[in-house]
């Protein structure tokens, strides 16, 4: 995930930042490189949102620091810094029509009436708001309204467009338009997208590349694939989709395989690199999750079927192990199903689980890691 | 450390004129007022600096007593006739027909805008012995003898009501208007007749705006030294005017300043009792 | 239903008490009113019509003289109460300090202290500090009953707008001068003005404070007015009074009027 040098536009290093004591982002270390859309999402209160306004320049952090095409922004004001914000709920000037409020940011920077005309026209006709020049704020429709806030932002040229949940108050056919629209803006400009948002759908479709955050941390960055279908941590895989979490731990383990014992069963899974009497969490998306009446080989892992639910083009089918747990499982709708109350055989096919550490095993991990790194051995720390 | 300056800059450059002339001109004027009631007065109508308690003792004089009970009572009646007359008042504005409620709202806040001793001047003109009403009265034959209007305690109930009723109106109708008419057509469809709707919807419901207007006639009607001026005669004395000649004629700064005490205590009982029902915010 | 309610309660006979008490807070108004336009010197009769009185009050030198006071305190009042008690709203939206709401209780003070107990402080302050009453006294103790009402109106206007519209306009490249003067100060504009038109309004209808810190030179036109009422008033009151009367509506109602559509544009 290392990129190289000269491709980032920005940079944290190690930022901090609390309020009232309380820490809401945690040494945070992030690159965002020229021309990406990238989103950080997570759930309210991760601290995303102050991520994205100490980058504007709204807050500062507490500690560590904030690179903008390798420069150092400490000392820059928010109207002294080349990124420009999309809030939340607009922030439109209301006393202003939608064309002043676009040229708000030109008629700062001193540039000259004809060439700001030009400028805000061009914007107007890029975001498809032709012909409303003259409105007002208030007279407009929550789309339009975001329509204006984006226009007014990138008529500035910035190198980066912070986006603060842009699509929030829209309701959700607008919202979807939009997502698409935005997409193409960015693709079209090639300007670099930070956008913020808690909502993991529009996370995946927009996105180049998603950093999930919670409780402060950065749980782990990576496209959309990886994020999905390799989640690190047990918080991403929860939160990224629907998933299956079991937990378990490692009581053999061959060369290319290890086989996990959990409460309810066994599994063989073909993985490597864990220890043996590692506790780890096994995350399998409903969609892989397989039930069958016959015993499948590498899995001594049963259920009772207990539910169906139809959701049109699939069937949910709810599975309850011998301690309690519920599993979901999905079947396309056309399959036959396995009457209520049926024992069945859970399984998945190779390569279709994630295993993940523990949280306890994580933090042995890191460490192991820090110590590599500080060159000692372990014999000198435990 | 320069962003912590920069914003004590930005305090001291925005709240700081009102914290100096709140502390200047209204808390070290205060402060005298409580310093001058502990002093004694001098025979050249000044202040000695001696401490002495006796200008509270004289409250209790039965002169002064009967001072504070006549406004007390006044100011009691004004607040009630203005509560009876201002609420059904308010009620008919507040629920008037669409079209004409702003009108009707505009010519109960133009009485507001108008200075209330030029108003009552019209009272005075009206009321007097040789006046538009006595005229008209005998005009018509109703009466031999011109009535004694002006001058009477009579008179000065009228002038407070009339100066006053503006005061008692607006924060109830405020009140009324943001009565939500969902919750009279709940109490309608629950079985309450129009008197329940009123005595236990509308009514509890309304009170804070009912707090808040008696409390804006009451505490100004006992210091609205100039109707009693204007309307009454010299048998009643009144509060306000008692204090009004301390610092004038009498020259007994330190019982006027005891008395305006008596003022703030009544005030500061009033408006805790307030708050119990409704925010200070609402009053303004 | 809710149709039914509002044309009940509006019967002939909730018209006719509507109308009574419209009478009565009008009667005397109209009464100043009419006799400024009367030929008797009596306000007793109207017996003719005549705009002379208006003509009158113009040699009459006192009088002009207190309401050239009336006009000057209440403006200057109104500009010193509009500058100080939008800061103090702006400082108390922007920034914590400590005895913040010290601060917050205390703007109500004089608005809910009897006025009466008020103008005495000031009178004893004024009087031990061996300044004699004048216009200054005066303006000073107007700017004090009528600022507070200008920061709580300021102050309830800001509390209703998105601190992101200040932001944005720093994210677009604004200092923090020019986000005042392009975005904060346009936007708290209809605030100021009705907290101004309050200001006015109180300094106007001042009886009270203004009958013990006016000086002999400085008496405003309520105060003339009282101090003639018991003598016998003369006609060329009547017009002042309703120059006055008529004066302060006009004011009131343009700006309303310009405070609305600020509003209504935004």
């Amino acid at each position: 995930m290392e990129q190289t040098r000269d491709k980032v536009i920005i940079r944290l290093k190690d930022v901090d930042k609390s309020f009232d004591g309380e820490r809401v982002v945690k040494r945070l270390d992030l690159g965002v490189e020229e021309g990406e859309f990238l989103t950080m999402l997570g759930p309210s209160g991760c601290g995303k949102t102050t991520t994205l306004r100490m980058i504007a320049g709204f807050e500062y952090p507490d500690s560590g620091q904030i690179f903008l095409e390798g420069a150092d922004v400490e000392s820059r004001k928010p109207n002294e810094r080349d990124v420009n914000t999309v809030f939340q709920n607009y922030a439109l000037f209301p006393h202003m029509n939608v064309f002043d409020n676009i040229a708000f940011g030109l008629v700062e920077k001193k540039v000259k009436k004809d060439e700001i005309r030009r400028r805000v026209e061009e914007m107007i006709k890029l975001v498809r708001l032709d012909g409303l020049e003259k409105r007002m704020p208030s007279q407009m429709s929550g789309g339009q309204k975001q329509r204006v806030a984006i226009a007014r932002a990138l008529v500035n040229r910035p190198k980066v467009l912070l986006l603060d949940e842009p699509l929030g108050a829209l309701d959700l056919k607008l919202r979807k338009q939009m997502q698409v629209e935005l997409k193409h803006l960015q693709k079209q400009l090639g300007i670099t997208f930070i956008y913020v948002t808690h909502d993991q759908e529009e996370a995946l479709t927009m996105s180049d590349r998603i950093a999930v955050m919670n409780r402060g941390n950065l749980e782990q960055v990576g496209t959309p694939e990886e994020i999905y279908n390799h989640p690190k941590t047990k918080f991403v895989a929860d939160f990224i989709g629907e998933s299956n979490i079991i937990e378990g731990y490692i009581e053999e383990m061959t060369q290319e395989a290890i086989e996990v014992t959990m409460e309810s069963g066994k599994a063989r899974i073909e993985e490597t690199g864990y220890r043996l009497e590692e506790m780890v969490y096994l995350c399998v998306r409903p969609e892989n999750l397989k039930l069958s009446l016959e015993p499948v080989e590498g899995f001594r892992f049963r259920g009772q079927v207990r539910e169906h639910i139809f959701v049109g083009s699939i069937n949910k089918t709810m599975v309850e192990l011998p301690n309690g747990q519920m599993l979901k499982a999905e079947t396309p709708a056309e399959d036959e199903l396995v009457p209520v109350g049926t024992v069945v055989n859970v399984y998945w096919n190779p390569g279709k689980a994630v295993v993940m550490r523990t949280a306890e095993e994580q933090i042995y991990n890191v460490i192991e890691r820090s110590v590599k790194i500080e060159g000692m051995t372990n014999d000198q720390i435990f | 450390m320069i962003k912590s300056f920069k914003k004590h800059l930005g305090t001291a450059g925005t709240v700081g004129p009102t914290v100096i002339w709140l502390a200047v001109f209204l808390m070290i004027p205060l402060i005298y007022v409580i310093g001058i009631s502990f002093l004694t007065k001098n025979a050249y109508g000044g202040v000695d600096f001696t401490v002495t308690l006796s200008n509270y003792g004289s409250l209790f004089q039965s002169e002064y007593a009967k001072v504070f009970l006549d406004s007390l009572l006044l100011s009691l009646k004004t607040t009630v006739i203005c509560l009876l007359a201002g609420y059904p008042f308010a009620y008919i504005i507040a629920n008037a027909p669409r079209k004409w409620k702003p009108m009707l709202v505009l010519l109960l806040m133009l009485p507001f805008w108008t200075n209330s001793l030029i108003r009552t001047y019209g009272w005075n003109t009206l009321l007097r012995t040789e006046g538009i009403i006595n005229h008209f009265l005998q005009r018509i034959g109703l009466i031999g003898q011109p009535l004694e209007m002006l001058y009477t305690d009579g008179a000065v109930l009228l002038g407070m009501v009339y100066a006053l009723l503006p005061f008692t109106v607006l924060p109830i109708y405020t009140s009324i208007e943001k009565l939500d008419g969902s919750l009279l057509e709940a109490a309608g469809d629950l079985g309450a007749g129009r008197v329940h709707v009123f005595t236990r919807v509308i009514l509890p419901l309304t009170m804070p705006g009912i707090f808040a207007g008696s409390i804006q006639t009451f505490i100004p009607s006992l210091g609205f030294f100039f109707i009693s001026d204007m309307m009454g005669g010299a048998k009643t004395m009144y509060i306000g005017n008692l204090i009004k000649n301390q610092f004038l004629s009498a020259r007994n700064w330190p019982l006027g300043a005891v008395l305006s005490i008596v003022l703030i205590i009544i005030t500061l009982v009033l408006m805790r009792l307030y708050t119990k029902v409704g925010s200070l915010e609402d009053m303004a | 239903m809710k149709k039914q309610r509002r044309v009940r309660e509006f019967r002939p006979g909730s018209v006719f008490y509507a109308c009574l008490i419209y009478l009565f807070l009008y009667l005397p108004i109209f009464v100043v009113i009419a006799f400024s336009f009367n030929t008797s010197k009596m306000n007793i009769v109207f017996e003719g019509f005549t705009f002379e009185w208006y003509g009158k009050m113009f040699e009459n030198r006192q009088l002009m003289q207190s309401f050239v006071n009336t006009v000057i305190v209440a403006g200057v009042s109104t500009v010193l109460s509009v500058i100080i008690g939008t800061l103090c709203a702006l400082g108390l939206y922007k920034f914590e300090f400590k005895l913040k709401n010290v601060l917050s209780t205390s703007l109500y003070i004089p608005i809910v202290i009897p006025e009466l107990v008020f103008a005495i402080a000031l009178l004893i302050f004024f009087t031990s500090l061996n300044i004699s009453m004048n216009m200054a006294t005066l303006i000073i103790s107007h700017v004090t009953f009528s600022m507070p009402f200008v920061v709580i109106t300021v102050r309830a206007r800001l509390a209703g707008f998105d601190r992101s519209i200040e932001e944005a306009a720093r994210d677009l490249g604004a200092n923090e001068f020019r986000t005042f003067m392009r975005v904060t100060l346009p936007m708290i504009s209809p605030g100021v003005i009705s907290g101004g038109m309050l200001a006015l309004t109180m300094s106007l209808d001042d009886v009270v404070v203004s009958f013990f810190t006016a000086g002999p030179e400085s008496t405003t036109l309520p105060l003339k007015i009282l101090g003639m009422v018991r003598k016998g008033v003369s006609p060329d009151v009547n017009a002042l009074s309703t120059l006055m009367i008529v004066g302060t509506i006009v004011i009131l109602l343009t700006s309303t009027m310009i405070q609305g559509r600020l509003e209504q544009k935004m």
